[in-house]
């Protein structure tokens, strides 16, 4: 059984169908880059796989849970990071994994948060305050407590935005040393993001699902990444 | 293989527990809390001198300094309260919190016991003044010990409505000032110049009806040293009933 499997699911804001009937499922192994234009549904799809929102229809399972009926067994095995890696900014860097860490329950807390600072080559900030790092540092942590405990599940809704060339570098190899004993599921906008990092591409627009292929098949559709872009979310 | 060894489901207590900690502590990381327990011991020590003259009565209770402490609570919970859920709202925080493995209801009850301790705090720093009525007479203790119960128990009523108003936005200022109009509401029911407003609307009976709703009704058999179960249950009621509506808000995002 795959370790993310989505069916039918279906989610409104009032009048507006933000998710219409998306299914896919992502193997352990697997990175798949989510690619769709601004408002296209792709952070709704996220927040309703994570647990966050509630679907209208459908259904989301994760590592065996369905995050509906079995939330927290589900969330146990997923790491994940909003849009713009929000986190408690008035904590360092060091107590804000630490809760993390203490909340999931995980043995030796103290352990992990030092493992995790430096997979991230985060030591140097640790005694820093969220709000004083900059953008860099800041995905960074917020891609640390996604990570803390080793999820078997990762969503990442746009972890390289606002990075600079070194820093993307710096997470794409994070995930790369990690992706083969997980399910990923990355969302980005940054077309050349598919080549160097995922091994599928999932396009959505206007809340459906355009196009679901393998890295190799999605690169062969042309020359010119941008204008297949248009082309499937047109 | 669909399980990871290394993602156990937490026990329900360590997601509470935890939550309580960063909360409480997360108080004292800024100066607020600093500023807010002056505050709060300023006006609780002065309202019962300068306003009720406790020390002229010249009597050792400290009647006349409990007197005072709902509208310290009108304004404080509120203050104390208004970061519960629009803080989190704010820094976005709460998509976070949500999508760990803890429950609405663990996480607010960490915060909401969080947020009524540190009240508490704020409360205990007043036994100066207890210590003090008595070196200087023989006053009841436990006239003494049922006022601070009762305290404590109206500082969680207030608590229970900041956290309303908390849960409705993403503005701890706007959370401060509903919260705090509600609970000056609950204050001015039981109030002499309230009173003789509603007896003009109200027969007599009912009137006093209204009046068991308000904070100072309900505090008052407490300072008397009457720890009885009505206004206990009342403050409590308030309490958690705020605690539970609050919660329902935010799982119903």
């Amino acid at each position: 059984m795959a370790l993310i499997e989505v069916s039918h699911l279906e989610k409104s804001y009032g009048a507006i169908r933000a998710v219409k009937n998306v299914s896919f499922s992502v193997d352990r192994g697997e990175v798949v880059g989510f690619l769709g234009p601004n408002g296209a549904g792709k952070s709704t799809t996220m927040k309703l796989l994570t647990g966050y929102l509630r679907p209208d229809a459908g259904t989301a399972v994760v590592a065996g849970f369905d995050v509906v009926e079995n939330p927290v067994a589900a969330k146990a095995h997923l790491g994940y990071s909003p849009e713009g890696a929000p986190a408690y900014g008035e904590m360092t860097v060091r107590e804000f994994l630490r809760f993390a860490a203490e909340l999931r329950g995980l043995t030796d807390p103290a352990q992990r948060v030092a493992d995790t600072l430096k997979l991230c080559r985060l030591e140097e900030v640790a005694g820093q305050s969220v709000d004083t790092l900059s953008k860099g540092y800041r995905m960074r942590v917020g891609f640390a407590q996604a990570v803390i405990h080793d999820p078997a599940v990762l969503i990442l809704d746009e972890p390289t935005d606002g990075l600079d060339p070194n820093q993307k570098f710096e997470v794409r190899r994070i995930l790369k040393d990690m992706a083969a004993r997980k399910a990923v599921i990355v969302s980005t906008h940054i077309l050349e993001e598919i080549a160097e990092l995922c091994t599928r591409v999932i396009v959505i627009a206007q809340g459906e699902v355009r196009c679901d292929e393998s890295k190799e098949r999605f690169l062969q559709r042309g020359d010119d990444l941008n204008q297949v872009f248009r082309k499937l979310t047109a | 293989m669909t399980h990871n060894p290394d993602s156990p489901t937490p026990r329900p207590g360590a997601a509470f527990w935890a939550v309580l900690r960063r909360e409480f502590a997360g108080y004292f990381r800024t100066p607020l809390a600093y500023v807010f327990l002056a505050v709060f011991n300023a006006f609780a020590i002065s309202l019962a001198f300068f306003v009720g003259n406790i020390y002229e009565a010249g009597v050792a209770s400290l009647d006349r300094f409990f007197l005072y402490h709902p509208w310290l609570w009108a304004f404080l919970a509120p203050a104390a309260g208004a970061r519960l859920w629009a803080e989190e709202r704010r820094q976005g925080t709460i998509e976070l919190l949500l999508t760990w493995p803890v429950t609405v209801w663990q996480a607010a009850l960490g915060k909401f016991f969080a947020a009524w301790l540190f009240l508490g705090s704020a409360l205990l720093i007043t036994l100066p003044m207890a210590f003090t009525v008595c070196y200087l007479g023989d006053p009841d203790v436990g006239v003494i010990v049922s006022g601070y119960v009762g305290s404590f128990l109206c500082a969680g009523a207030c608590l229970g409505i900041a956290a309303i108003a908390s849960a409705l936005t993403r503005s701890q200022v706007i959370a401060f000032v509903t919260g705090f109009l509600a609970c000056f509401v609950l204050v001015l029911v039981g109030y002499g110049v309230f009173d003789e407003l509603l007896s003009g609307a109200f027969a007599t009976g009912t009137v006093e009806e209204i009046r068991r709703l308000g904070l100072w009704r309900n505090l008052e058999p407490f300072t008397l040293g009457l720890i009885d179960l009505r206004p206990t249950a009342y403050f409590l009621t308030v309490a958690f009933a705020g605690l539970g509506l609050s919660t329902l808000i935010v799982e119903r995002r």
